[in-house]
Order: structure tokens, then sequence, then C-alpha cells
């Protein structure tokens, strides 16, 4: 019975008060049932966040607070502003590609014949399926540099070898490629789904305009899909970012540091070489995007939970 | 349909002639853009699959097309699956799966429902944390987290580092955050009068989500399903920083540190294996693509 009247509460919303005692219960419950997902995000996500902050002003050993020295220390190594610029390199470079390519492929697909585009659409999402790992795995045998299938493939076509991943500079492509054929796809799925969203009046009133296909791209299509664009391109930036398969598999990090980017460098130093203080100070230069994307997100998501507020009251 | 019926039907025969054959040239252009992007998505596997198929001394030999394979062998498949060190990968792989899976739906379907329907003191807050958990890479996360199941184990004396089911404790704060949030939009999505009548028949909370919200919302829970089971197959940095022995090692990790050791590359084996771990989120994808896309696009387009 008890159960039953705080159940009846789920309308309360509106009702505003219909005694204090049923509403505190329903609170009650539904704080209940957010419980585990509370203390999952708490212990595994928060805690460990800034427990490495704290572990950042440790000395190699944990057993003495160092406070900034281990900072100190970075800020005068090669290494960390070689990392830092390769990371920002992979991850803009990758970003920008994926996007623009996923917009293009998006278009395309949206202008097939509907029957045909469930096909293509199933094809071209195949990479973002495959383990990333897997996929990089395979990358890393075509790159291969006796056997190259990539280089097989520009010499029937004239050119020289290619040294994929010996280079430092061809290295830094073929990681930045890698992650533009597994993450494009995404992109074009995101850019899909927002582009059969666009009303078509726009498009046919655009067209009574007389508007060519360029103005109706510049003046329809893209205030239409910016905020999926927006949004896209920031969590992407962020993954990208953060991103550690790939150059792991690659190159883990050679030749000569030049691709490593932060979460490589973070393994390497924290759990390869011992030095957990030092590993837990490179991953913590991966906040500042962070919280420039969480400032936008919020902002987003504030005006969703909002509307979500307005749809449940 | 209409236009036959224009006064000079001639002169609008010969424009819509113009225009179709304007389309005609714009969809093949289309076909010959979207057929080149599908070679260079598509190489990848078809590569590795040739690869699988080549006997190792086919894949040393330098001469011909390496695109192409001259005696196809399953060998390199039949090595492998009476392997008993990728079986135990396998193995690790499913069972770790299938508990994260599990408990990451029970998690994310108490929350979304809570978060969908009623209001406690700082829930608004709660649904936009979790977004932003979503967020936090685990490139960030995998050190404190070491070190704190190494604190761990000097307190309890329970050993966490290099057990299998450490995973099944970490994986969840990859898949629970964005699950919920998929499960959010489904539930606000099931009109209110649902409940109500559900309710005015005696339902209790527990019938309530289970009777009503879990058979209305079930193309969300098979989204969101097939996400976490996509995330915790395809981890590959967890198990590296936090499993080391073969008998303790889940796929992708299990295939990197064992398949290559040393300087001789079994290639066709390595393959062989790279295709056999991406087998089953494939088939999943084969199977339940609208599902897949779905979950993919829930994050984003709602709102």
């Amino acid at each position: 019975m008890a159960q039953a009247a705080a159940i009846g509460g789920a309308f309360e919303e509106r009702g505003a008060s219909r005694g204090g005692g049923l509403a505190r219960r329903r609170a009650r419950i539904a704080f209940l049932l957010c419980l585990p997902l509370i203390l999952l995000v708490l212990a595994l996500v928060i805690y460990p966040a800034f427990y490495s902050l704290h572990l950042a002003t440790l000395n190699k050993s944990m057993t003495r607070f160092v406070g900034l020295a281990n900072f100190a220390f970075l800020f005068k190594r090669e290494t960390f502003w070689m990392v830092v610029e390769q990371s920002v390199i992979f991850a803009v470079g990758a970003v920008v590609f994926k996007a623009l390519i996923g917009f293009v492929l998006a278009h395309l697909v949206h202008r097939l014949p509907q029957r045909g585009q469930r096909a293509w659409r199933g094809m071209l999402l195949v990479p973002w399926v495959i383990p990333p790992a897997m996929s990089t795995l395979v990358w890393w045998w075509m790159y291969e540099p006796s056997y190259s299938a990539l280089n097989w493939l520009l010499a029937g076509m004239g050119f020289a070898p290619v040294p994929w991943l010996g280079d430092p500079y061809w290295a830094r492509f073929a990681v930045i490629l890698v992650n533009v054929w597994y993450g494009a796809p995404f992109f074009m799925i995101m850019y899909l789904a927002a582009l059969k969203s666009v009303p078509a009046e726009l498009y046919e009133s655009a067209e009574i305009d007389g508007a060519n296909a360029w103005q109706k791209l510049i003046y329809v299509t893209l205030p239409m899909l910016r905020n999926i664009i927006a949004i896209t391109v920031l969590f992407s930036l962020i993954v990208t970012f953060a991103n550690f398969d790939i150059v792991r598999i690659l190159t883990a990090g050679g030749p000569r540091d030049m691709t490593h980017v932060f979460a490589t460098w973070a393994f390497k130093l924290g759990i390869e070489s011992n030095d957990i203080p030092l590993g837990a100070c490179v991953s913590l230069f991966m906040f500042p995007i962070l919280g420039i994307a969480a400032v936008f997100i919020l902002r987003d998501v504030h005006r969703r939970s909002r509307e979500l507020a307005g749809v449940a009251a | 349909m209409l236009r036959p019926e224009v006064a000079a039907p001639g002169a609008v025969k010969v424009a819509s002639g113009d225009l179709r054959r304007q389309r005609r040239w714009a969809l093949w252009s289309a076909y010959a853009c979207l057929g080149l992007f599908c070679v260079f998505f598509l190489a990848p596997p078809i590569y590795a699959f040739v690869t699988s198929l080549k006997t190792s001394q086919e894949i040393a030999a330098l001469d011909g097309n390496p695109w192409l394979v001259r005696d196809p062998t399953l060998a390199n498949y039949a090595a492998l699956l009476g392997s008993s060190t990728f079986l135990r990968f396998f193995w690790n792989s499913v069972k770790v799966a299938v508990i994260v899976v599990a408990v990451t739906m029970v998690i994310a379907t108490l929350a979304a429902f809570s978060l969908a329907r009623m209001r406690f003191f700082g829930s608004t807050v709660l649904a936009t944390g979790v977004f932003l958990t979503y967020l936090i890479p685990e490139t960030l996360l995998f050190i404190p987290l070491f070190q704190i199941f190494t604190w761990l184990r000097d307190l309890t004396g329970i050993e966490f580092i290099n057990r299998w089911w450490i995973l099944c404790i970490v994986y969840p704060t990859l898949t629970v955050p964005f699950c919920t949030w998929i499960l959010i939009g489904y539930f606000s999505s099931i009109p209110k009068e649902l409940d109500e009548a559900a309710i005015v028949d005696g339902a209790s909370t527990l019938q309530l989500l289970l009777k009503v919200f879990l058979p209305v919302a079930l193309p969300g829970l098979i989204a969101a399903t097939i996400f976490a089971f996509t995330v915790s197959w395809a981890q590959f940095l967890y198990p590296l920083a936090f499993t080391t022995s073969i008998d303790q090692l889940v796929l992708p990790a299990g295939i990197v540190t064992n398949l290559i050791k040393g300087d001789v590359f079994n290639w066709g084996q390595i393959m062989a294996g790279a295709l056999l771990t991406a087998a089953p989120p494939v088939l999943i994808y084969a199977f339940l693509m609208d599902y897949y896309i779905a979950g993919l696009t829930a994050g984003a387009t709602k709102g």
C-alpha cells in the first residue's frame, strides 16, 4: 500500500503538494534507484580523478610530497613539448579530416535513392564497428616496411616506397590516417541522421528563391546542422585527444618519441617505467581540453534537461 | 504529373529531360565517390582476410600481388581455434562482456527510470553529471585506478591487479553513463498517461518499471546493450594496464601482447586473430544495424 502511494507521487509534480511525507518517500525511492550509479561514479570516476591530482604531487616512490616538482621536471624535458605538439596535431588534424569526410559522405548517401541508402550506410560504417585495437593491427601490417601492401600499390602507380612508420613525419601522418579511417564513419552517421531531420520545405523554398546547390549548403544545411556539427566535433576532439590504441599499437610512440600522445606517454611512464606520479602528471594535461568541452556541453545539456523537465512536468 | 498539361509541352519535356540527365549524372558521380570511400574503408578488413588465408611461406615471398591469395588455407584459423591461449582469451572476454553488460543494464535502467520520471534533491545535477562522466576518458583514469587497486590490495590482502574480474569493476565506468543517458531519452519519450493507467490498475513501482517501461523502451534497451557489449569487447587500455598473465587476459590486449612476440611475426595468425576478435561486434552490427545506429546517434541528436 505504502509503496503504491509512493509511486502515486510520481504524478505529484503537477499536483505540487499532496502531503510532504509522500513526496519525501517518493524522493527517497528515486534516490535509492540512482544510488548504484552515484556510487559507481563517485568511487571509480570522481575519486580517481582527484586522486590523480594528489598522485601528481608525490615523488617516484610515492613516499614524499614534492609539490609541483613533477611538473617542473616535465616542462624541462623536450619530449614533453613534443608530446604536447603531437597531441594537438593528432587531435586537430584527425578531427578536421573526420568531420570533412563525414560531411561529404553523409551528403552523398543522403542524395541516393532511399532503398539504396541502407546498404551503403552499412558498408561505410564498418571501420567504426571493428575494435580499434584490431583494425590498427591490420594497418600496422599494411604499413609493414618490407611487405607493405600500401607500398605495393604505390609502386604499381609509379611512386617510390614510403617509410610509413620508420620516418617520424610519415609516422605522424600514418597514425592520423588510421584515426581518420576509424572515425570518419561515425561523423557520417551523425550528420546523416541530422540531414534527415532538416525539413524538406526549407530546401524547396530555397530552390524557389533560386538558390543553387552551394547556396543551399551554406544558407540551409550548415545553419540547420550547426549544433550537431559543434557537438560531434567537440566529442571527437576529446576522444581523439585521449586516444591510446592507435599510437600504442602502430608506433608505441616512436620513432624518436615523435608520435607519442598524452595517453601513450602516460602509459609508458606510469605503467611501464613504474613512475606513477609522473604518469599521472602527464595524463592530467588532458584536463584542460575536457574543461573547455565541459563548459560548452553543460550549456547544451542544461537546455536539454530543461526540455526534459518540461516534458516530464 | 501535371507537367504534360502545361501550355508548351515540348519545351518542358526538353527541360525536364535535361534535368533528368543532370540528376542521373549527379547520382552516378555520387556512386563513384562513395565507391572510392568504400574501397578505402573496406581495404583493411579485406586485406586482413586475404592475409589470414595465406601460409607463412606465401606471406614471406615478396613476389606477386600481396592483395591476392594463391593457395588459400584455413590453417591459421585452425591453429588459433586449437590453441588453448586464444580460447582462454576468448572465454575471458565473453565472461567480462556478459557480466559488464548485466551490471550496466541494471544500474543504468534503475537510474534512468528514476531520472526520467521522478525528482529528488540534485536529480537534475546528477543527469548532467552523468553525461559529463561519459566524457572523462579512460586514459585519464587508468593510472589513479591502478594505484587505488594496489592500495586496496595492501589494505585487504586481495589481489586486484592481474585478475580478469577487475575489468568487470572498471568497465562499467565506460558503459553506464552513456547507457543511462540513452535510456533517459527513451524513458522520457514514453507518454505519462501510460504509467498513470498502470498505477490506476494498482501497479507498484517495480511492476511499472518491469511491465510498462521495459517493454515499451525495448529498442532503447537493445541499443544500450549493444553499446555496452561493444565497448567492453573492444576495450584495450584497461586490460593492457591491469592484466598481464595469459590466463587473465582478454581478447584485443591478449592478441596484441601474445601473438606479437620477438622478431618473428606470424602475420597470418595475427590477422586471423584480429578478424575472429572483430567477428562478434561485426555480427551484432550486421543483424541489428538499426539498433546499433540508434544507440550511436541517440547521444547527440535528441535535442
